[in-house]
């Protein structure tokens, strides 16, 4: 049977993969950043998954305003880097998992999520940095990704409510497939920052360390929060953090913080890092 | 015409990306989406108010981008991950549009953010700020 093992958080900064790709990884505005993931790249090893399902989000790359899907499955057997404007990163190309992206796709549906299914999609920086973080810079990825592409752009996002229940939902899907397969599950995106309007730049430290204290001492309050707490505490994009619930759903009541890593400022962003471990 | 009010109408400095923004900047969006094709951008650059007129915009949204007003262009209804497509075809690197959208140099702007950025504290609701200035 495929089993979930852990979870990560982190951030997905498009200017973190432009420091990768341009070797800038050792230059002392990105270092401490990247200093904090040296430990995360060794776990990640350790634990070797066969699957991440990647949560994330799609920044006007795949997804344009014609459509825009809440919760979007991917079940291909690849996805392609995105040309965001600048070429394509230079990262290897993104193995799906298609026989559990089908399987995920079905039972959350029959679990009354209404998933949209992709057949076909490039991904974006929201994909890729965490892969970059999380493995550095393989030939290939050592696993098979299920993307989740989830809508944060246009208010509103799905609740933090509703992203932990599919993160229950998701969990139930992978205990109930029949291969064995271990399972990591990466939610992507924050933590505060605010991109645009007169109020660009915030940043607020004390509320997403105390997000990151609760995902283990009290998710059921994070899954409390109104989006409009989000917006005022930690910039209006900073919602996007609803993101790491629907990891936080799929992992145990109790889980263990094995490694916290928060640094500002990523470019316009707090990056916040965990890895969360299922007791 | 029906004002809706919202939870966040009091957060200042701040234009939530709502159906309404994202129905009213439709077309100026779907514009910037067309950025994503290098040979679109060449052409844009080459004759902005032609390329403009390819897309059924108000005059006032292809005025604010040919002004590269970053800040009418969301008020307008722009949303910041499409017309930051403008800035990247300009050659423009995020933290300058940040900087302008506030009033900042790009160098204040970078400034605030490696000093911990912009605090919560005073920036909050619209009644902390006066005469709209942002509190850095």
């Amino acid at each position: 049977m495929a089993k979930i093992l852990a979870g990560v958080g982190t951030s997905h900064v498009p200017a973190i993969g432009a420091a990768i790709d341009l070797g800038k990884t050792q230059e002392p505005y990105w270092q401490p950043i990247f200093a904090g993931y040296e430990k995360s790249k060794q776990w990640l090893k350790e634990v070797d998954p066969d699957v991440v399902i990647l949560v994330y989000n799609d920044h006007a790359t795949a997804f344009a305003l014609d459509v825009v899907p809440t919760f979007a499955l991917g079940i291909a057997d690849e996805y392609q880097p995105a040309d965001e404007g600048w070429g394509p990163r230079p990262v290897p190309v993104v193995k799906g998992h298609s026989e559990l992206s089908r399987h995920l796709g079905t039972s959350l549906i029959f679990d009354h999520f209404d998933m949209t299914i992709v057949n076909e999609m490039a991904v974006d920086h929201g994909l890729t940095v965490p892969l970059s973080l999380m493995c550095g810079q393989p030939e290939a990825w050592p696993f098979k990704v299920v993307p989740l592409c989830v809508n944060v752009v246009q208010y509103p996002p799905p609740t933090g409510a509703r992203c932990f229940d599919l993160g229950k939902a998701i969990r139930k899907a992978v205990e109930a497939f029949d291969e064995d397969l271990k399972v990591v599950i990466f939610g992507t995106g924050g933590m505060s920052h605010q991109l645009h309007g007169e109020r660009a730049g915030m940043i607020n430290r004390e509320w997403d360390n105390k997000f990151l204290d609760d995902l283990s001492a009290d998710p059921q309050r994070l899954t409390q929060i109104p989006h409009v707490e989000y917006i005022r505490e930690t910039g209006a994009e900073g919602v996007e953090t609803v993101m790491w619930l629907i990891m936080r759903g799929a992992l145990n009541e109790q889980v263990e913080e094995v490694h916290r890593h928060y640094h500002v400022p990523g470019s316009n962003t707090a990056v916040g890092h965990i890895i969360l471990e299922n007791r | 015409m029906v004002t809706t009010k919202h939870d966040y109408d009091d957060i200042p400095g701040t234009y939530v990306f709502d159906f309404d923004k994202s129905h009213d900047g439709y077309h100026l969006n779907m514009f910037c989406m067309s950025l994503l094709k290098a040979e679109n951008r060449k052409a844009f650059l080459a004759d902005e108010a032609g390329y403009l007129q390819q897309f059924p915009m108000t005059q006032e949204q292809r005025q604010a981008v040919m002004d590269r007003d970053w800040l009418r262009m969301i008020q307008l209804g722009g949303n910041i991950y499409y017309t930051s497509k403008i800035g990247a075809t300009d050659g423009r690197s995020f933290q300058y549009i940040a900087g302008k959208m506030c009033g900042m140099s790009q160098e204040d702007y970078a400034k605030m953010m490696l000093n911990g950025g912009r605090p919560a504290d005073g920036n909050r609701s619209k009644s902390e700020w006066e005469g709209e200035k942002a509190n850095g």
